[in-house]
């Protein structure tokens, strides 16, 4: 039986084609995947982001806590901001990626992936026995009680500040990665202007009971500026377009942060941490694989994950596996990142990608495929 | 949603439909087809001229998210390729019945007609 998030039946108004996500029965589109994508590179899309995990970490000792198990540094963070940061093992492998917010001095919360709920509270209880601090941190799985969606496109600031009651400092003036309490109709809610589509944006965690209303009076105040509800297809042709990583096809326990191309936010020097030995190995002799970007070479079927991934030589090689890839809606062109030798991450690397057994041309460019203006 | 199976077309299980005129079938995908597929981003027709016997994948159409392959539903040769369809993909979603046909075969074999599908049952199919 799959999991429902609180506006399931807002999906279903809405004539949502559902689908199962990690467990949960999602939206994957409402009219259609492109017509979202568009929507949000365009004017505005709200997506449902329920289904993903939040953590409360606090306590005097949560930051050493965090910072043992966490690659970025947290100590970069005040009160009121946020980083991107993974989650290691002991061989660098990722546990997962995620967002950490500092909401106090000694509190934090943790926004996870959906499909690694269970095994980041499994990996962090573990960590947390064997810290010696751990007395002085506290955990908490608050996953059942937060719902959340996230508003993305260039059109959201100018609506954004109405859906919320009145603020001395309104969301609109939250900077990238901050995060700050509001009330939408008297309920507490969190906003923090982050997102995975590439757009400007916000995401707003509240109690799950208030969410509906928040989910219907964006929907509302967003309106003359041409919000759509946004579905998870379009939620991954987004994030291909801006070389964001999905965990468990461009991340997993067998692929290091570096592999991935994601160094600026593994912090080496802030003391140790989980995974910390091999990545520092890593960063000075190089890694065995990268993750590259790459661009079909004209009009062909979409690369899509798994497909192999060839050198386009004399004697072709099978050189590595898309992990990511889709037809971009906005370059109108198949694009997708795969793990290959680094010899062949350079930009302006011809490679061909093997779609359903034939040979179609691709180049590797650099990152990200696509930069909102 | 409930999708548009209109009654004068013939059917098969794999979503395709067949316009009968004469000794020449023209096909297609369903409405119900088109939607679950979602945005169709790429087709590959057969050739004009190739022959093909009934069952034998012969065309492909890629959408976002999947790849579905298509089946000629009755043996032939193929007379006509639809190259609209081929430069504006999106038509089998807007126009699946219409501007968004595939292609059309000359049948070999007429009886073979008999074996389709009335849209009374391709429309149970796609109830149940």
């Amino acid at each position: 039986m799959m999991k429902r998030t609180a506006l399931f039946a807002a999906h279903q108004k809405l004539g949502a084609k559902l689908v199962e996500f990690a467990g949960w029965e999602m939206p994957v589109y409402y009219t259609s995947i492109i017509d979202e994508h568009q929507a949000v590179r365009t004017a505005a899309g709200l997506f449902d982001i329920s289904h993903m995990g939040e953590l409360s970490v606090h306590g005097p000792s949560a930051l050493a806590f965090l910072n043992g198990v966490l690659t970025n540094d947290l100590r970069k963070l005040s009160a009121g901001q946020g980083q991107y940061t993974l989650m290691c093992n002991e061989k660098a492998g990722v546990v997962d990626d995620l967002y950490a917010y500092r909401l106090g001095p000694e509190d934090f919360f943790l926004i996870i992936n959906a499909a690694r709920i269970e095994a980041d509270v499994q990996w962090l209880r573990q960590r947390l026995a064997a810290f010696a601090g751990r007395k002085d941190v506290d955990l908490e799985n608050a996953s059942d009680q937060w719902a959340a969606v996230a508003v993305q496109g260039p059109k959201v600031v100018s609506f954004i500040d109405s859906c919320f009651d009145a603020a001395s400092r309104p969301p609109s003036a939250l900077r990238k990665n901050e995060i700050a309490p509001f009330q939408a109709d008297g309920t507490s809610v969190l906003v923090s202007r982050t997102g995975y589509t590439g757009e400007d944006g916000f995401e707003i965690a509240a109690p799950a009971e208030a969410i509906e209303g928040l989910w219907n009076n964006i929907l509302d105040i967003g309106r003359p500026c041409g919000v759509q509800p946004a579905g998870l297809g379009a939620r991954d042709t987004l994030r291909t377009e801006a070389c964001y990583p999905l965990y468990g096809q461009d991340l997993d326990e067998k692929t290091t942060p570096l592999e991935a191309g994601l160094g600026f936010f593994v912090a080496l020097d802030k003391g140790d941490f989980t995974g910390r030995a091999i990545l520092a190995e890593q960063k000075a002799a190089g890694t065995m694989k990268k993750l590259a970007a790459f661009k079909m070479a004209g009009r062909c079927a979409p690369p899509r994950p798994h497909y192999p991934v060839w050198s386009a030589r004399e004697k072709p090689e099978r050189i590595g596996e898309v992990t990511s890839g889709t037809q971009s809606p906005t370059l109108n062109i198949g694009i997708g990142l795969a793990y290959v030798p680094p010899q062949f991450a350079v930009p302006n690397t011809s490679i061909n990608i093997e779609i359903r057994g034939q040979q179609a041309a691709a180049t590797v460019v650099p990152k990200p495929f696509y930069r909102r203006p | 949603m409930s999708a548009n199976v209109p009654s004068d077309l013939k059917y098969v299980k794999s979503h395709e439909w067949i316009r009968v005129t004469g000794d020449t079938v023209t096909i297609g995908i369903t409405d119900h087809a088109q939607e679950e597929l979602t945005d169709v981003v790429f087709v590959e027709l057969p050739a004009v001229g190739r022959k093909v016997k009934i069952g034998e994948g012969c065309a492909v159409v890629e959408s976002v998210k999947t790849a579905s392959d298509i089946y000629a539903p009755v043996s032939g040769e193929v007379v006509a390729a639809n190259d609209q369809l081929a430069k504006h993909p999106e038509l089998a979603n807007s126009a699946p019945y219409g501007d968004g046909w595939f292609f059309k075969i000359k049948l070999s074999d007429p009886a073979e007609l008999g074996g389709l599908m009335s849209a009374d049952d391709y429309s149970k199919q796609i109830a149940s």
